[in-house]
């Protein structure tokens, strides 16, 4: 790797009693997209507060482009943030929000208008220089905040969350955007989020926290397909025990029928009764229990079936098939208790 | 007595049952039995004493029985204008008003921004409510615990002495200073609630763009907190337009407006021209409240 943008030691931080970050060690490249993905409570915020410099940290360093800057306070650092909320002026207009940086920094007058106003156009929100952020929707917020970090053109972009506050549709259309900004500047981005379909679709790579540690680093496939550890098999997507090992359930085949013929040869298989099955469009989700006791979840893409053929197979008994190459193990101590009812 | 619950029990209900439903039929008739006890209060009381001033200010008093005159005559208000002494009084309790708010905010506003934003939040409660205790001493007892700290051989010159200095004895700087002490906590409530409602990402966005406290502070929490601040100010300016009785205590012989009205209403008995003088303070902060609607502090009382 390259020269690292962005690298963590021993990072601890404590509130009071509770151990939020509890030794983290990161090491994030140049013009990287990376993500930490865990759920609330896994420190990943405080990880990013701790890098732009809102907390000091009780133990650990923090590098920024190799100078050690754990001792600086967020004006002396060269990262700018996103944040969750937004955190708009709202008694500054579009234009004089995006500008505020230049203009704490002692940009020229001139010059800091024609960045802002191209800063906006590269968020596509050119028109609405003079609108208060109480007049915008929450999309055209959300860019105002990109601009308005993006125009200082900081070695490192965080952005906390970014995308939470924004509807399905709309939260689809800005992780495509983010992507294009992202690879256009060529800044490194490192992008906290609960959602793993947003930390595989977007990342590079990706942290998986849990309780204040980091749980597996690694490219997206490898943090799906290879997870070091049960929290990681849990929580990017959802794993099934089958016997000792583990299968995604969208690598498992279903068959259905009363007398199946033998397995084809090469795979596994294993025999079992349809417990549960959801229709949801795209594919259907059947919760198998197999007769060796296991309970998986099988994804099937609904490519020749209708929602009428697939509700009817509850009870059905089928054959579930999957390529050994899929197969992955965890550590037994953590492997994920069996999948219940399926989530709605 | 069985049976004679059974049957209370289902009368009453019912008869509430059906009042309940009337009133729910007629939001009108829910309105005015709501409202009509306080709003009798508000025009008798409020309105009533204020349209009652307005009007005596346009009347006069008999010069030999002192017996007011109930005929109408601008010759009050000739006073005012025509008499340059209370002009003077006029124009010194302005200025007196205006130093009390602007300590009060020079003072309030780091204490509110220290109880809003640094302070623990679990400490918070126990902030305001040392903020509010003074307001739960007597008036008196303080603005007399201020006059012996003022005496001669008072604590404050005690104080000062070591340095050569002397404190200002009575008269109107010790009016100032007392009346921004009373009123403070007037100006550090409304002044903290805005700055706890600012969120705290705005301050973290502002350093986070390279900005450091002093502009942060000056860019972000003083033009969001304006219209608290404002508020803040309608009480300090009116609550020391009115006073008279700290004036009494250690303005030594500097006399405001509300002394003026005291003694024409004792001493003088001349109710009229009080009401007179009264009115000036009213048209004053009636032109306060005007400007600071247009700060939107109104919406932050």
């Amino acid at each position: 790797m390259p020269e690292a943008a962005v690298r963590i030691r021993d990072l601890r931080k404590t509130f009071g009693a509770v151990e939020a970050v509890a030794g983290v060690d990161l090491d994030i490249g140049d013009g990287e997209f990376f993500s930490m993905l865990g759920p609330s409570g896994s420190g990943k915020t405080t990880v990013l507060r701790l890098i732009a410099g809102f907390e000091r940290p009780t133990a650990g360093t923090v590098e920024l482009g190799g100078v050690d800057v754990t001792g600086l306070a967020p004006f002396d650092r060269d990262v700018n943030t996103v944040f969750q909320d937004y955190a708009l002026f709202p008694h500054l207009d579009v234009l004089r929000n995006v500008e505020y940086g230049l203009k704490v920094r002692r940009v020229p007058r001139a010059a800091r208008r024609e960045r802002a106003v191209e800063a906006l156009r590269s968020v596509r929100l050119d028109g609405l220089e003079r609108r208060r952020p109480g007049e915008l929707s929450g999309g055209q917020r959300q860019r105002v905040a990109l601009a308005r970090a993006l125009v200082n053109e900081p070695r490192v972009l965080l952005l906390d969350e970014p995308l939470g506050a924004l509807d399905l549709k709309l939260r689809e259309e800005m992780q495509v955007e983010l992507k294009s900004i992202q690879r256009r500047a060529g800044i490194t981005f490192v992008f906290v989020t609960h959602d793993q379909e947003e930390a595989l679709t977007l990342s590079d790579r990706v942290a998986v926290l849990d309780r204040g540690r980091v749980q597996q680093v690694g490219t997206p496939a490898e943090v799906y397909e290879r997870p070091a550890t049960g929290f990681v098999a849990g929580f990017v997507g959802t794993s099934n025990r089958v016997g000792d090992v583990c299968v995604r359930p969208e690598k498992l085949h279903v068959e259905i029928g009363d007398d199946l013929p033998g397995p084809p040869g090469g795979g596994r298989h294993a025999l079992g009764t349809v417990a549960e099955v959801v229709y949801a469009g795209a594919v259907t989700r059947f919760v198998i229990d197999l007769d060796s006791g296991d309970r998986v979840v099988a994804l099937q893409q609904n490519l020749r079936t209708s929602s009428t053929d697939v509700t009817r197979q509850r009870g059905a008994r089928v054959r579930v098939g999957w390529e050994a190459a899929h197969e992955f193990r965890v550590p037994s101590d953590a492997v994920p208790a069996s999948p219940a009812a399926p989530a709605s | 007595m069985d049976d004679d619950q059974g049957l209370t029990a289902g009368r009453r209900p019912a008869l509430r049952r059906r009042a309940a439903a009337l009133l729910h039929r007629r939001p009108r008739l829910r309105l005015s039995l709501l409202l009509s006890a306080p709003l009798a209060w508000l025009v008798a009381g409020y309105l009533g004493a204020l349209a009652a001033i307005f009007v005596t200010a346009f009347w006069t008093t008999d010069v030999f029985t002192g017996e007011v005159v109930r005929q109408f005559t601008l010759a009050n208000f000739q006073t005012l204008v025509d008499e340059p002494v209370y002009r003077t009084v006029a124009l010194r309790s302005l200025g007196v008003a205006a130093a009390v708010t602007v300590i009060d905010a020079v003072v309030g506003v780091p204490m509110a921004l220290y109880m809003a934003k640094v302070a623990k939040p679990r400490h918070r409660p126990y902030l305001v409510i040392a903020i509010l205790a003074p307001l739960w001493a007597a008036y008196l007892v303080k603005a007399y615990a201020w006059r012996v700290m003022l005496a001669e051989g008072g604590l404050v010159n005690e104080a000062l002495k070591p340095f050569g200095l002397s404190g200002p004895g009575y008269g109107l700087t010790a009016t100032v200073i007392v009346l921004a002490y009373l009123w403070l906590p007037y100006m550090i409530l409304p002044v903290y609630t805005g700055l706890e409602r600012l969120p705290d990402s705005l301050l973290d966005a502002s350093g986070d763009l390279g900005a450091r406290p002093l502009r942060t502070l000056r860019s972000v929490v003083l033009p969001l907190a304006f219209p608290a601040l404002v508020a803040g100010s309608i009480f300090t300016f009116s609550l020391s337009l009115g006073d008279y009785i700290t004036v009494k205590i250690v303005g030594g012989r500097r006399q405001l407006l509300g002394n003026v009205v005291y003694d024409n209403i004792g001493a003088a008995n001349n109710l009229p021209f009080a009401a007179a003088v009264a009115t000036i303070p009213v048209v004053v902060m009636l032109g306060y409240l005007a400007a600071a609607r247009r700060t939107g502090a109104l919406r932050e009382l």
